[in-house]
């Protein structure tokens, strides 16, 4: 067999993920191969069947057998002031424009379980800028927003975050911000009332208008180039001049094509600011 | 099929990993004919430090893996910390940020495994010291997918779980002290060049 031939499970994935594109309209054809192969066995191995092709009428006929493989595609681990160094100079280099404005409006795009928006929640409101903002935050998996919107994480979690926090330069006491109950944290009512969590598939769906900042962290690691840069382009229709983009630790827009039209805040922290001609 | 083509080798360490890791890659020269990705247990908040003292050690290239980055001969890429490392068909690196596989972020099993699906019989994985049990499924996967196994001698590693779970999960190709390990390596990528053969591949 040559090796870059195909082989069985490949051609089955791409079977799959085809007809899954025209029967419920998700497109995971341009996800890097290697992550997707893997969610797919990983589901596989959990499930009744024995290969893709055996599962797929199921998947294409039963949307609730496709629901608990779209949760399995998608990858939603994410923490509370997630790298502390990034939140720290979100605090100290970025909020300072943002202040500039009477009003922000904030994009998270892909934030999984709500724990980055509601970490930069407590950032603006510790630093003055309550009532002063609009987060959208958005995810293509409805099952995390749900669990987004109720602003509960797993009390075993917070010793991290709390660590988080305090590496970022929070300079409040974090359990003032939850109250513990079962098992689980309730995050403080008053952080998301600023916050819409939005369903928002970004292979499919428009841009979000006269954003003063968009993060968008560990999703678009998981994208193959192409859609990459489609995304890139709906981020920077996004942005209004003098905007801010925040990729996650290990992306960058080195060799992107908006990449010309973006100065790098801070080197590695990848912090971009959109130039204003 | 005597002669082989190789075009990627593979590595899982673990504990111990800094002074092999020194030793296998210091061992390559410059013009090492194939690119390598490396997967090294590393503390979550450890930034680029180790990739930099092994590029400085080394004859070969040596750098942290970037998302998207395209492999090259005589060039070692480290996985983040953090990220796990996947190699993509066509050559192209690709890092996750799922959460931990076989208790490791990153995982050798990841490496491996996508590897073995992407580059098959082209493929050599090598699986040296630690003190867990990473590695043993994805070099097992390599050996399915075709590719050969090396594993270090347990007697000789640092910390003999990793390569010993290698071995009770899978029949290697060579197992050897970390010594013999470079050597091994430069013999079999010469295959990979044009007018070198090696008979006993
Ligand atoms: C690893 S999480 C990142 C969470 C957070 N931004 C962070 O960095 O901690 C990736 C999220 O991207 C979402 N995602 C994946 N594909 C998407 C798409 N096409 N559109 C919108 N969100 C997507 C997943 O559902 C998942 O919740």
């Amino acid at each position: 067999m040559d090796d870059e031939s195909d082989r069985v499970e490949d051609v089955e994935a791409r079977l799959l993920l085809e007809g899954i594109e025209q029967v419920y309209g998700y497109d995971f054809r341009d996800y890097a191969d290697a992550s997707i192969r893997r969610r797919l066995a990983h589901w596989l191995a959990e499930s009744p069947f024995d290969t893709l092709s055996q599962a797929q009428s199921s998947l294409l006929r039963d949307s609730k057998i496709f629901l608990s493989l779209l949760s399995g595609l998608t990858v939603n681990v994410t923490e509370m002031f997630r790298d502390p160094p990034f939140f720290k100079a979100l605090r100290e280099q970025v909020v300072p424009f943002l202040k500039t404005y009477p009003f922000v409006k904030i994009w998270h795009a892909g934030c999984a379980t709500g724990e980055e928006a509601y970490s930069m929640a407590i950032l603006l409101n510790e630093e003055g800028m309550a009532g002063r903002y609009r987060m959208y935050a958005t995810d293509i998996d409805e099952a995390v927003l749900a669990t987004a919107a109720e602003g509960v994480v797993p009390l075993a979690e917070m010793q991290k975050f709390t660590r988080n926090y305090q590496n970022s330069g929070g300079t409040a006491s974090f359990a003032d911000y939850y109250t513990a109950r079962y098992g689980r944290a309730l995050l403080a009512a008053d952080l998301k009332k600023s916050i819409v969590f939005a369903p928002h598939n970004l292979t499919a769906d428009g841009e979000f208008g006269e954003m003063n900042l968009v993060l968008c962290r560990n999703v678009m690691i998981y994208f193959k180039p192409s859609l990459k840069e489609r995304c890139l382009k709906l981020f920077d229709a996004s942005l209004v001049p003098g905007g801010f983009l925040c990729l996650g630790m290990k992306e960058s827009l080195e060799r992107r094509a908006i990449g010309a039209s973006y100065q790098e805040l801070l080197p590695t922290l990848r912090i971009y600011r959109k130039r204003y001609a | 099929m005597l002669e082989r083509k190789f075009r990627l080798v593979v590595i899982g360490v673990s504990s111990g990993g800094v002074q092999a890791l020194k030793r296998l890659l210091g061992a390559l020269p410059a013009d090492f004919p194939l690119p390598l990705a490396i997967v090294q247990h590393i503390s979550p908040d450890a930034g680029d430090g180790m990739a930099r003292l092994l590029e400085e050690f080394c004859a070969i290239r040596v750098k942290e893996a970037d998302e998207q980055e395209r492999i090259v001969a005589g060039t070692a890429y480290l996985a983040p910390p953090n990220y796990h490392l996947q190699v993509e068909r066509g050559g192209l690196l690709s890092l996750a940020a799922d959460g931990y596989v076989s208790y490791a972020r990153p995982s050798v099993d990841v490496l491996f495994e996508s590897a073995a699906a992407a580059f098959g019989r082209t493929l050599i994985g090598v699986v040296l010291t630690g003190a867990n049990a990473d590695g043993a499924r994805g070099l097992k996967k390599i050996k399915d997918a075709g590719g050969l196994a090396i594993v270090q001698d347990p007697a000789d590693a640092f910390a003999r779980e990793m390569p010993a779970a290698a071995l009770a999960a899978t029949g290697p190709d060579y197992l050897l002290p970390l010594a013999d390990i470079a050597v091994t390596l430069l013999r079999l990528a010469a295959a990979a060049q044009p007018g070198k053969k090696v008979a006993d591949v």
